[in-house]
């Protein structure tokens, strides 16, 4: 009964995120009194690969070929639940990230196994398996028990330390059955957006609310996002106003971030913002008004016009890196 | 077109979240409740495509007599026909088999949910109602059309999106971007009374998961004041304090 996690590539290479799922799915299998396999679906290279060795897997299956180059969320689901099924593992662990999201509900069909969507914890594995998510979109957190034999955890980004646990390389090349019905779905184009950090697994994130008065004045948020290398977001009156893309839209009915640290520019905190941004560690709040309800939920906050602060934000900001290159 | 829209009876999205003093259940005293926002958004694309090449939309949702207000309203948005399945909608795998079930002796082209609840956020019913069927499945689209019997719908990835084509039938998760959600006028209104609501009895099934209980997050002590003379000052606390730049 080992543990296997999926590890999902982003053009052939691994991100951060993944070495979190991959510890995190390393420390279950050591509660447990197991090992830890790993599970690679599309082309990637030996030397990517065995970094999965680093973070504790003790076997890497790779899965590749040609069905496999695009993503396909049944072609996928039915190779991870092979290679559960070689591995006889009865917890999957998988980031729950938009890829990871489609294919752990077909997975648990599939083996029948109770499932823990969006975990931020750790298992309790004494007697029962109990796993922390987030409920009521960031207001609240349930403790879900895994009753069926085989689990299922997708882990929130950003929500596990990684930690290095080498173990010795050893990656097997694994050719699961190929179900022509698996593949009926065609990618017709992909395109790449252009920001440089992902708004999901960001660790710092800069957002943006109507207090800044138009999409025009979006240039400093964006300038502060690159210097702390930030993803770039906002509130929902701003891209219901089309200001910004939906895809940047943080909240209860947008994305929900967890990052290190999450500046909010002239955000005034609605209940709905506020749940989008609970779990992030360290919330910094900039607002002309000293009652917007968003200072009651921040760390720090900076009671004045974004319009004056941001830009003197901007040069410390450039002067804090400067000095630490 | 005949499209199956799985609607989630919600608390409203500026509900404060109370539970019971043994934490094991939502206090839903004095909570209004909704549509799913990312629901009302699938009813909405649905609409909009039948409207433009014909077609039937029915609503489903699993839950006790309580949530026919919220069924109501879906047909007051314009829904043909509501089927409310007499459970309480217990786990994600429950509520999946419940609405497969239907599914399979009713045969939709298209089954449209939001891509969560914003109660749970799970997001599984959708991608394992799809497996449960054996059909294909977008967990998060972004836009969704369907031109000579194929869906072409723009899917979220890391770091951007994806076109992709597939025949019908097909189960999508419904993100902000697909619709926008309207409100129902006085004729909506009114015919929503009279238009068909079935009640369905579940069909047993063993349950995966169950929550144990719940609470909320730690409030965060309060909160900092940096001079707004001195924004650098913030970012010197953002290092030394906190250690997150």
């Amino acid at each position: 009964m080992a543990v296997l996690v999926y590890a999902e590539n982003s053009e052939g290479k691994f991100k951060k995120s993944v070495f979190e799922a991959v510890t995190y799915a390393r420390a279950v299998a050591d509660m447990l009194g197991t090992t830890l396999s790993a599970v690679s679906i599309g082309d990637t290279v030996d030397d990517e690969l065995s970094k999965l060795s680093k973070y504790g897997a003790k076997k890497i299956l790779q899965v590749s070929g040609e069905q496999f180059k695009n993503f396909s969320v049944q072609g996928y689901a039915s190779a991870i639940s092979e290679a559960a099924q070689k591995e006889s593992a009865d917890v999957v662990v998988m980031l729950a990230s938009f890829g990871g999201r489609g294919i752990a509900p077909r997975l648990a069909v599939k083996l029948k196994a109770g499932i823990a969507e969006g975990a931020v914890e750790l298992p309790k594995t004494s007697g029962s398996f109990v796993v922390r998510k987030t409920a009521y979109s960031g207001k609240a957190f349930a403790d879900v028990e895994l009753v069926s034999t085989k689990k299922i955890i997708t882990l929130v980004p950003n929500s596990y330390k990684v930690e290095e646990k080498p173990e010795a390389v050893a990656i097997e090349s694994f050719s699961p059955a190929i179900n022509n019905v698996d593949f009926k779905m065609t990618v017709k184009e992909t395109v790449r957006s252009s920001s440089k950090v992902s708004l999901p697994d960001a660790e710092i994130v800069v957002s943006g609310g109507r207090g800044l008065k138009g999409p025009e004045n979006w240039g400093m948020v964006e300038e502060l996002a690159e210097i702390l290398g930030a993803a770039t977001a906002c509130s929902k009156p701003v891209s219901d106003a089309n200001w910004r893309p939906h895809s940047e839209h943080v909240g209860q009915t947008g994305i929900t971030v967890g990052p290190n640290l999450y500046i909010a520019i002239g955000i005034s905190g609605a209940i709905q913002h506020l749940a989008g941004v609970s779990s992030s560690k360290v919330i910094v709040v900039i607002n002309k008004d000293p009652e917007a309800p968003f200072f009651k939920a921040a760390d720090y906050g900076i009671v004045g016009d974004a319009f004056d602060i941001v830009p003197k934000l901007i040069e410390a900001a450039k002067a804090f890196k400067a000095g630490q290159n | 077109m005949k499209i199956l829209i799985c609607i989630s009876h919600v608390p409203d999205t500026t509900t404060k979240i109370n539970f019971t003093p043994d934490n094991k259940s939502f206090v839903t005293q004095g909570v209004q409740f909704i549509i799913n926002p990312y629901d009302e958004i699938a009813l909405t694309r649905a609409l909009e495509l039948t409207e433009k090449s014909g077609g039937s939309v029915t609503v489903i949702n699993v839950g006790e007599a309580s949530t026919e207000p919220t069924l109501r309203k879906a047909l007051a948005i314009g829904a043909g026909d509501a089927v409310r399945i007499n459970s309480q909608p217990r786990e994600a795998f429950f509520v999946a088999t419940q609405i497969a079930e239907y599914a399979k002796k009713n045969s939709y082209d298209l089954i449209l949910c939001g891509r969560e609840s914003i109660d749970f956020n799970s997001g599984s019913v959708p991608s394992m109602v799809a497996e449960m069927l054996g059909i294909p499945s977008v967990a998060i689209a972004k836009t969704i059309n369907v031109e000579n019997g194929k869906a072409i719908i723009e899917r979220e990835i890391e770091g951007g999106k994806e076109v992709i084509e597939c025949a019908l039938p097909l189960v999508a998760g419904c993100s902000e971007s697909v619709a926008v959600p309207r409100i129902p006028n006085m004729r909506g209104i009114m015919s929503a009374r009279t238009k068909p609501l079935a009640v369905v009895e579940p069909v047993q099934t063993e349950e995966l998961t169950k929550v144990v209980s719940y609470d909320k997050p730690v409030q965060r002590s309060s909160v900092k004041l940096v001079d707004a003379a001195e924004p650098g000052k913030l970012l010197e606390l953002l290092h030394t304090e906190k250690k997150v730049i």
